[in-house]
């Protein structure tokens, strides 16, 4: 590995300062987990890296007195996974945590580690995107802003972040009363692989077994994280009932535009989307699917 | 490019160091401080070969710059035993129960181990094995590893 200028500021204003003096010739460190094995491939290679460990502005899982989670980005992967605040928020946001990798990356990786690598296959995005999750980040010389978790991904690897801000947390807002998560993970390989496709759920009922709150995320089925619309607008408002579902299920074939790989053919993908966008879905709204006839 | 001066606990003593920051924590262990118990395996942190305990907490020597370790704790597989003529339980309890072939995973195996049982006393067989997930076994002996663990933590399984 190519060696570097290395400093590990104290607070988010002098990290800020660091990526300002050195532009885009500079890196941020978190974990490392991933940073670490591209700079050792040469697909990265920074003058100057830029140690955020120091910086306890961006530690802590705190709940927000609306019943939101405000998540820090140098929280890990294990601390988020074994939090009560984010097990009290929704139980399938900890447990989502838990199918990362193995234990000892996730006491090493950190969750805006995890955002900004952007790893379309990743399973934190899914699951924020499905909880309307919101990024905060910091910009060098002054300034903040809040992003989309849906709209925070732009391509293979590649994010809306600037070249001079700093992802600072991540922000659920409350569930919506009723509302209940769901993460599914497809491993047909081993467990600790990276998911051939995955879904994440947030579905709310009314008493009458109509659709009050859907919304859907999509991992590893295209070059970004996807939000399932076409499937939340046929089922919002709809009875939930084994068709309905299904019907609205098959839409998201359409929605996603999976890569060939190791994992799976695009089309075996597009497939697998559709089977557990519908047993997900299914699995919350407590309706048994049928075989098929 | 920078030079760092850290200073860590390396198994209970005081070791200071001048390291690049680019200088992995399983390469300083082995190369520099001469620590050859912790094992390179993948590289890539996937196989658990070079798993060490950082404040207790399980790590990847080789995904692990040695600055990230500055004023910390780090425990490695030649620390764990309580003195020079005693093994640890799990230590022990490998050589016992047969947790070992070609051995090179071992030194993972046991750090891996260690952390689990510093947290879960009494894991269940299920929650032995969710925890070792990470250190792989290429002689595949992996049966007589969770059986060593049960046994270092007491378990006797002909009573469970």
């Amino acid at each position: 590995m190519r060696t570097y200028d290395y400093s590990a500021p104290a607070s988010i204003d002098e990290a800020l300062a660091a990526l300002k003096e050195y532009g885009d010739d500079a890196e941020f460190i978190a974990g490392g987990t991933s940073l670490i094995l591209m700079m050792q491939q040469g697909l990265v290679q920074p003058g100057k890296v830029i140690g955020l460990g120091n910086i306890k502005e961006l530690r802590g899982i705190k709940r927000s007195a609306d019943g939101g989670l405000e998540v820090g980005a140098m929280t890990t992967h294990r601390q988020l996974e074994t939090s009560p605040e984010a097990f009290a928020y929704a139980a399938a946001l900890p447990q989502s945590l838990g199918v990362i990798a193995t234990i000892r990356i996730r006491n090493q990786a950190t969750l805006g580690g995890n955002l900004v690598h952007a790893d379309p296959a990743q399973d934190p995005p899914p699951v924020l995107i499905a909880l309307d999750a919101t990024i905060d980040v910091v910009k060098a010389g002054g300034g903040a802003r809040s992003i989309a978790m849906e709209s925070f991904f732009t391509d293979y690897f590649e994010t809306t972040i600037g070249e001079d801000e700093l992802l600072r947390s991540v922000k659920v807002p409350p569930m919506p009363a009723g509302s209940r998560l769901a993460y599914k993970k497809f491993l047909p390989r081993t467990e600790d692989d990276y998911a051939t496709v995955s879904v994440a759920v947030r579905l709310g009922v009314n008493p009458d077994g109509t659709c009050k709150d859907i919304r859907i995320g999509l991992g590893a089925l295209a070059v970004t994280p996807l939000r399932g619309k076409a499937v939340e607008k046929a089922l919002l408002g709809q009875k939930l009932t084994p068709e309905s579902i299904r019907e609205a299920a098959a839409l998201v074939r359409d929605e996603v535009d999976p890569l060939d790989d190791v994992r799976g053919s695009a089309g075996y993908k597009r497939e697998m989307a559709r089977v557990w966008t519908e047993r997900t879905i299914a699995s919350l709204a407590g309706v048994e699917l049928k075989a098929k006839a | 490019m920078s030079v760092h001066q850290i200073s860590f606990e390396l198994n209970g003593k005081p070791v200071e160091r001048s390291v690049g920051p680019e200088v992995l924590m399983a390469d300083l262990l082995r190369d520099d401080i001469g620590l050859t118990g912790t094992k390179i395996g993948c590289s890539i942190g996937v196989c658990g070969a070079c798993s060490i305990l950082v404040d207790g907490t399980l790590m990847s020597g080789c995904l692990l710059p040695a600055i990230m370790v500055d004023g910390r704790k780090v425990t490695t597989i030649e620390g764990i035993a309580p003195s020079e003529d005693e093994l640890s339980p799990l230590q022990d309890a490998f050589i016992r129960k047969g947790g070992f072939q070609c051995g090179i995973c071992t030194s993972g195996q046991i750090i891996a181990a260690t952390a689990l049982l510093a947290q879960n006393a009494k894991p269940t067989r299920e929650e032995i094995k969710e925890w070792m997930m990470g250190n792989l076994c290429r002689c595949t002996g992996y049966y007589k590893i969770i059986d060593s663990i049960e046994a270092a933590a007491g378990i006797d399984r002909a009573n469970v």
